[in-house]
């Protein structure tokens, strides 16, 4: 009772959690801090300074000069912002035999990524609906195969993978790199579909049979309008996990196509002299950029796509 | 307009029968209610008639046309479903327009159609909405709306004011009887609530395990149960059923209950009764009254044990003969009743069950 004084018109007799629904709905500006608050706001202090700080060190790092970096106080401010080093990282550091910065990787990260992630997420987003919503023979031996699917490390079936796609003739090819994140996306993304779309109430797409949808018409004009907030998870994961992705790019891509993560590694390990940390930071914060912009812009759709997903499937 | 038949439908779900050599014959432009509680194969049946579900055997025929394994978009039928099924993502106007869009339809007749059902169901201000922005009723209204532009020729209803309160869902039934009396269209409707059946249909078809216990008109379904099933399914409050024996001297039959002889002399037996059968007898609680107001009266007294006011009618309960009997009197009649009563069973008005197939005798 005597740490609060509800502003509000809450009678003095309420017990205290009312009271505090009290102040905090007529806006009261005093705080109570119990020692768990305390505790939470440590831990949560903690927890952000785990993450942020190296990306201090990063951001802070490639905005200064070599002679600023020697002096090697990692956490000191720079003594002026000096954008040369994302400039040389993005258009003329060297990268095994080649000088022209990462900005190749870039490019060819965003020629593997743009079809993989339209076919993968298409396709599974299909697959998941035919699962969910119409009667397919043997439906659940196909879900469980894809649950497998889903499990299984990659690195297990590389060697026999490389094989197939060379019998394909893709091998080393931009079309043999998007098949391979195509196949690795679809087990998960198709369970994903597949369980948000088994929450969606049967009686439409029966609703729809009897105005004359097929299967097609129905997975365009009601499923897919109806899957902003998964199609946004689905993208978020895509997205991250192609972006991020080093060794099938490295093994599968073929030099032409490498993606800009294993740019991002030649660049880093090619040296003539000194190590230009710099440069290193400001190449590593442009590889990272691309999902943080994702996640950015979609974040609060993405929480409410893994809490639709949650609630109902 | 379209007469629809069910002949010899066989129905299952991975080898478990639903409906088993069903047949039911639908007059054009009846209003058929399958009344049944959950599980009874009603719902499967409207389905099948939809096509919605695969049949293994039988035909279902629209006239004279064979629509056994016809897709349900080729079938000339609209539905209404429980939970509205309206598509979320699209206004009102697109939801109702959906089936003759797809149907290729110009933009100009299915603007008009639309207008049309919203001008009939009084939604024209809903059109630009979206299906989570309605209440339940405004929803139930779209989702008639849109069976109504496709200007089916049989409406199929599947349960759908089970999802509204009793006030919005007694409003909603009288509109829908209104509209099957303005359209003249056959409908089928899937209810296990026995007073919107009772108040809606033409004819009510009552199923139980997949098999029709019985089909007939409302009123001979209440008054004249074919079975035992029917008779304590339908009606509320619920038939009262005693159990006795059937007592045959010189060709004139009366039931034996505990000590008391109810002379049957004037029951329509459908075969000549047999002596000492163990019978059921259906009594309608309206059928119970004062002396003085039942006709065919066979006066009985019974001690008091209970009374629930009902408002427009009390429902008292009694014990008579080590059976339990409730009787619907008025309020006033109701307050008078001591704790020994003498009341009349209109005799008229009974049903005799065999107790062993449960049939109607």
């Amino acid at each position: 009772m005597t740490a609060l004084k509800p502003t509000g018109n809450a009678t003095v007799s309420t017990a205290r959690r009312s009271l505090d629904i009290a102040a905090w709905a007529t806006g009261s500006q005093r705080r109570f801090l119990s020692p768990g608050r305390i505790g939470l706001y440590a831990f949560l202090i903690i927890s952000a300074l785990y993450f942020a700080v190296p990306l201090y060190v990063m951001v802070v790092t490639s905005l200064k000069t070599m002679d600023e970096i020697r002096q090697g106080d990692l956490l000191a401010l720079p003594n002026a912002l000096d954008f040369s080093a994302w400039v040389r990282a993005w258009s003329s550091a060297c990268t095994g035999l080649t000088c022209e910065g990462i900005q190749v990787g870039f490019w060819n990260s965003i020629r593997i990524l743009v079809p993989s992630l339209v076919l993968s997420i298409f396709l599974s987003a299909l697959t998941g609906y035919a699962l969910a919503m119409w009667r397919i023979p043997r439906a659940g031996l196909i879900l469980g195969l894809l649950m497998v699917g889903g499990f299984i490390p990659y690195q297990v079936v590389l060697y026999p993978l490389v094989q197939i796609v060379s019998n394909l003739g893709l091998y080393s090819s931009l079309p043999g790199i998007v098949l391979i994140h195509i196949v690795f996306g679809l087990p998960i993304l198709t369970l994903i579909f597949r369980n948000y779309y088994a929450s969606m109430p049967p009686e439409l797409i029966r609703a729809a049979r009897v105005d004359g949808g097929g299967f097609f018409t129905i997975f365009f004009r009601i499923a897919l309008p109806m899957s902003k907030s998964i199609l946004v998870v689905a993208l978020i994961l895509q997205m991250t996990g192609i972006w991020n992705d080093f060794l099938l790019g490295l093994i599968f891509a073929g030099r032409e196509n490498l993606p800009m993560t294993v740019q991002l590694n030649n660049l880093v390990n090619t040296t003539f002299g000194e190590r230009e940390y710099n440069v290193n930071m400001a190449a590593t914060m442009l590889t990272a950029i691309p999902p943080l912009v994702v996640y950015f812009l979609s974040g609060r759709y993405f929480v409410r796509g893994i809490m639709a997903g949650a609630v109902k499937g | 307009m379209t007469a629809v038949h069910v002949d010899h439908l066989e129905k299952r779900y991975a080898e478990v029968p639903v409906l088993h050599d069903l047949s039911l014959d639908i007059p054009d432009g009846s209003f058929t209610v399958l009344l049944g509680p959950s599980g009874c194969g009603k719902s499967t049946l409207l389905n099948c008639i939809a096509g919605l579900d695969d049949v293994q055997g039988g035909a279902i025929r629209f006239d004279d046309r064979d629509v056994t394994h016809l897709e349900p978009k080729d079938r000339d039928i609209a539905m209404v479903f429980q939970s509205y099924a309206l598509y979320p993502t699209m206004t009102v106007r697109r939801n109702m327009g959906f089936g003759l869009s797809m149907a290729r339809r110009p933009k100009a007749e299915i603007e008009e159609k639309v207008q049309g059902a919203a001008r009939l169901l009084q939604i024209e201000h809903l059109l630009d909405r979206r299906p989570p922005q309605l209440s339940g009723g405004q929803r139930q209204r779209v989702a008639i709306g849109r069976a109504l532009v496709r200007n089916a020729k049989v409406f199929l209803f599947d349960e759908p004011l089970s999802n509204l309160d009793a006030k919005l869902r007694a409003e909603m039934r009288v509109e829908i009887k209104r509209l099957h009396e303005r359209l003249g269209v056959t409908m089928i409707y899937v209810t296990h609530d026995q007073i919107e059946a009772m108040t809606l249909a033409t004819r009510i078809a009552v199923l139980r395990g997949g098999v029709i216990e019985q089909y007939d008109e409302p009123e001979n379904l209440y008054e004249r149960p074919s079975t035992r099933f029917v008779a304590d399914f339908v009606g509320s409050p619920g038939i009262n059923f005693l159990d006795g024996t059937l007592d045959v001297s010189n060709g004139v039959a009366s039931a034996r209950i505990g000590d008391s002889s109810m002379p049957l002399n004037g029951y329509p037996f459908k075969a000549k009764p047999d002596h000492g059968q163990p019978i059921v007898v259906g009594i309608r609680p309206e059928r119970i009254g004062t002396p003085g107001e039942v006709g065919h009266g066979y006066e009985i007294e019974m001690t008091h044990s209970l009374t629930e006011p009902m408002g427009a009618d009390s429902l008292v309960w009694f014990d008579w003969q080590g059976q339990s009997v409730s009787a619907r009197l008025r309020p006033a009649v109701a307050h008078q009743v001591q704790a020994r009563a003498r009341l009349a069973i209109d005799l008229s008005a009974v049903s005799i069950f065999s107790a062993e197939s449960e049939q109607r005798m």
